[in-house]
C-alpha cells in the first residue's frame, strides 16, 4: 500500500525548504501515521530531493503531521534550473512511499 | 462595535482568476474583501516596471480588477483592502481614482507606504541582520551603496540590487481603516495582516492581546490563498473529487469578536469547504506550527480547533499568539543573470534511449562553458528528480536543458543547441523550443521594526 491511499498532503515553499503536511482522510489513522511515518523514514524516501535537515510537527488538534524540509528546492523559487522551482508537486512525492 | 464581520478573499496572487472577487462582491454580503496579489519576487518585478516608468510598478491586473469591481464594491458598501500598490501604492491609489472619475463614482482611497527600504538602506545598514543563514543577503547590501542606480542593459552583471522591502504589519492598515477610505491599497505588507486589522478595527481588540491577534492571523493565513482553501490545488479525481473547479468560489470568513470564524464560500459555486481543504490550507508553507512569524504576532497553529459546521462551513477557533518579533523581514530582490531552456521531444520506439543519446550529447558539447547545466527527461523523472524505482517505459519523453548565464546571449546557447539536433541529433526528435528568462534573485534579511515606519495618503 501506498501513503497517498490513506492521506493527503500539500507541498508549500519557503526560501529554499519545503513544507509538506501529512494529513490521513480518516483521523484514526492519525496515531498510525505518527508511528510509522517517522523524520527517518521520511529523509531515507525523498534522498533524490531534500539534502538538508527534516523537522516533523505533529498537531493531534486537527490530526495531521507536517515535515519541513530544508535544502529542498534547489537553492529555491528564484533562481532553481527545476522546472517545478516552487516544488509545488512534492507533495505526491512524499505520498508515493511505501508503507505496510 | 460589531460582534460579527465578514471578509471575503478574492485573489489568492496577482494572476488569480478576476470573476470570483465579482461573484463574492455582488452575492457574498461582505463587509471586507481581501486581493492578496503580491508574491516575494512579484515586488521585485514591479520595483523594475517603477524604474523603466514612474507611473507603473501597481499591479498589472489592478486596471482589471478595479474597473469591475468598483460599482459593486460602491453599490454594497463594502471596503477593499489590497496589496495592488506592489512597488507603486500611490500611483495606484490615483489609477484607482481615474477609474472611479470615469465611471462617475466618488470614492476615497488610502495608499499605504513606508515598505520600501531602496533610499535608507545604506543609512540603516546597521539595524540588518541575516535571516537564516543568509551570508549573501547580507553581501549584497553591504556591497551596493545605493539601489538608485540606471535599469540594468542586457549585460549588467549578476547580483545587482534591484528592491528592498520590509514586511509592514497591520500598522498602516489601521490607520487607513480610521480614515473614511473605502478602498485601502498597500505594498509589502504580511498576508495574514490584511485580513487581521479589519478585525482589531472592527472588534477593538488590543494589539497586544495575542491570543486574538493569533487567532486572527491564523483566520487570515487560511483565506490569504483564495480558492486554495475551496477546493482549488485540492481536487485529485480518485482520492479527493472536487465538482465544478470550472466555477471555483474563492472563500469569505464570518468572523466573531472572540476571533473563532466560519470559512465558507458563495452558494452555487463550484468548489468544497470541509475539513479536509482547512487542513490542507493551515498548513500550507508553514515551516514552525508553533511560531508562525507575522510582524503582528507569533501564531500557534498547533492549538486549532475545526470543525465541520454544515455544507461548506467549517469552524475555526482555538489558535493563540504570543508576542510579535523585534525585526521585520526584509525580500531583497536582486539580478540574479538568465535562465536558458531548450526543449525536445521523442516518442515510439526508444524514446527515452534517443532522448538520452540527445541529453548526453549535449552534456559533452555544453558542460565545460555551462558547469551547472542541467538534464531532465519530461515524463520520467523531471519533477520529483527520481521516478521512485517506477522504472516504466515510457511511450513519449521530452528532453529539457537548463543552465544559467551572466547575459541573456550567453543563455540562448541552451536553447540553440538543443534546436541544432533536428539535424544533428538522434533521430525523430521533434517540437523543439528555446527560451531565455532574466532572473530576478530574492533573498531575505531581517531589520529592527522601528526603523520602519507606515505612512497613509488620502486621495
Amino acid at each position: 500500500m501506498k501513503l497517498h491511499q490513506i492521506a493527503h498532503s500539500r507541498a508549500g515553499d519557503k526560501g529554499n525548504t519545503s513544507t509538506l503536511s501529512l494529513i490521513p482522510y480518516d483521523a484514526k489513522d492519525y496515531e498510525f501515521l505518527c508511528k510509522a511515518i517517522t523524520v527517518e523514514r521520511v529523509k531515507e524516501h525523498l534522498k533524490d530531493i531534500v539534502s538538508g535537515e527534516i523537522v516533523r510537527y505533529e498537531l493531534p488538534t486537527i490530526s495531521s503531521l507536517l515535515f519541513v524540509c530544508q535544502d529542498a528546492l534547489l537553492t529555491g523559487v528564484t533562481t532553481s534550473l527545476a522546472i517545478d522551482t516552487h516544488g509545488k508537486a512534492l507533495s505526491y512525492a512524499l505520498l508515493e512511499m511505501v508503507i505496510d | 462595535m460589531k460582534n460579527k464581520i465578514r471578509i471575503g478573499c478574492g485573489a489568492g496572487f496577482s494572476g488569480d482568476r478576476l470573476e470570483p472577487a465579482i461573484i463574492l462582491a455582488e452575492q457574498g454580503n461582505l463587509d471586507y474583501l481581501v486581493l492578496e496579489c503580491l508574491a516575494e519576487r512579484t515586488i521585485a518585478l514591479a520595483q523594475k516596471r517603477k524604474r523603466a516608468d514612474a507611473t507603473k510598478g501597481y499591479d498589472p491586473l489592478l486596471e482589471r480588477r478595479i474597473e469591475g469591481l468598483l460599482p459593486i464594491l460602491a453599490k454594497n458598501n463594502i471596503r477593499l483592502i489590497t496589496n495592488m500598490g506592489a512597488a507603486n501604492p500611490i500611483e495606484g491609489a490615483k489609477k484607482i481614482v481615474e477609474i472611479a472619475q470615469k465611471q462617475g463614482i466618488s470614492v476615497k482611497v488610502a495608499a499605504v507606504i513606508g515598505d520600501e527600504l531602496s533610499d535608507k538602506l545604506v543609512a540603516i545598514s546597521d539595524e540588518i541582520s541575516k535571516f537564516n543563514n543568509e551570508d549573501f543577503a547580507i553581501a549584497l547590501i553591504t556591497h551596493h551603496s545605493s539601489l538608485n542606480t540606471p535599469p540594468s542593459s542586457l549585460n549588467t552583471p549578476p547580483s545587482s540590487l534591484i528592491s528592498a522591502n520590509a514586511y509592514m504589519g497591520v500598522e498602516g492598515i489601521l490607520e487607513a481603516l480610521r480614515s473614511d477610505a473605502q478602498i485601502i491599497i498597500t505594498g509589502r505588507v504580511a498576508d495574514p495582516s490584511l485580513f487581521l486589522a479589519p478585525m482589531i478595527h472592527e472588534f477593538g481588540w488590543a494589539t497586544d492581546n495575542y491570543n486574538l491577534l493569533g487567532q486572527g492571523t491564523i483566520v487570515g493565513h487560511l483565506l490569504e490563498c483564495a480558492g486554495q482553501i475551496t477546493g482549488g490545488y485540492f481536487a485529485d479525481p480518485i482520492t479527493k473529487p472536487v465538482t465544478n473547479l470550472d466555477t471555483l468560489g474563492h472563500p469569505f470568513a464570518d468572523v466573531f469578536a472572540d476571533g473563532s470564524a466560519i470559512i465558507s464560500k458563495v452558494a452555487g459555486t463550484g468548489g468544497v469547504v470541509n475539513l479536509a481543504t482547512v487542513k490542507e490550507q493551515l498548513l500550507y508553507e508553514v515551516v514552525n506550527p508553533h511560531a508562525y512569524l507575522t510582524p503582528d504576532v507569533s501564531a500557534n497553529f498547533t492549538t486549532v480547533h475545526l470543525e465541520e459546521i454544515g455544507d461548506n462551513q467549517v469552524k475555526v477557533w482555538g489558535g493563540t499568539g504570543q508576542e510579535k518579533p523585534s525585526t521585520l523581514k526584509v525580500s531583497v530582490g536582486y539580478q540574479a543573470g538568465f535562465l536558458g531552456e531548450g526543449e525536445i521531444s521523442y516518442a515510439g520506439a526508444n524514446a527515452l534511449a534517443r532522448a538520452q543519446l540527445a541529453g548526453d550529447t549535449l552534456e559533452k558539447r555544453l558542460k565545460a562553458d555551462f558547469p551547472d547545466l542541467r538534464t531532465d527527461y519530461v515524463g520520467v523523472s523531471a519533477i520529483h528528480r527520481t521516478d521512485f524505482n517506477h522504472h516504466l517505459e515510457p511511450y513519449e519523453v521530452r528532453l529539457r536543458l537548463a543552465a544559467n548565464a551572466a547575459t541573456a546571449q550567453k543563455a540562448a546557447i541552451i536553447g540553440e543547441e538543443v534546436e541544432a539536433l533536428y539535424t544533428n541529433g538522434p533521430a525523430g526528435g521533434g517540437g523543439a523550443r528555446k527560451y531565455v528568462t532574466e532572473l530576478v534573485g530574492i533573498v531575505s534579511v531581517l531589520v529592527n521594526r522601528k526603523k520602519v515606519s507606515p505612512e497613509v495618503i488620502l486621495f
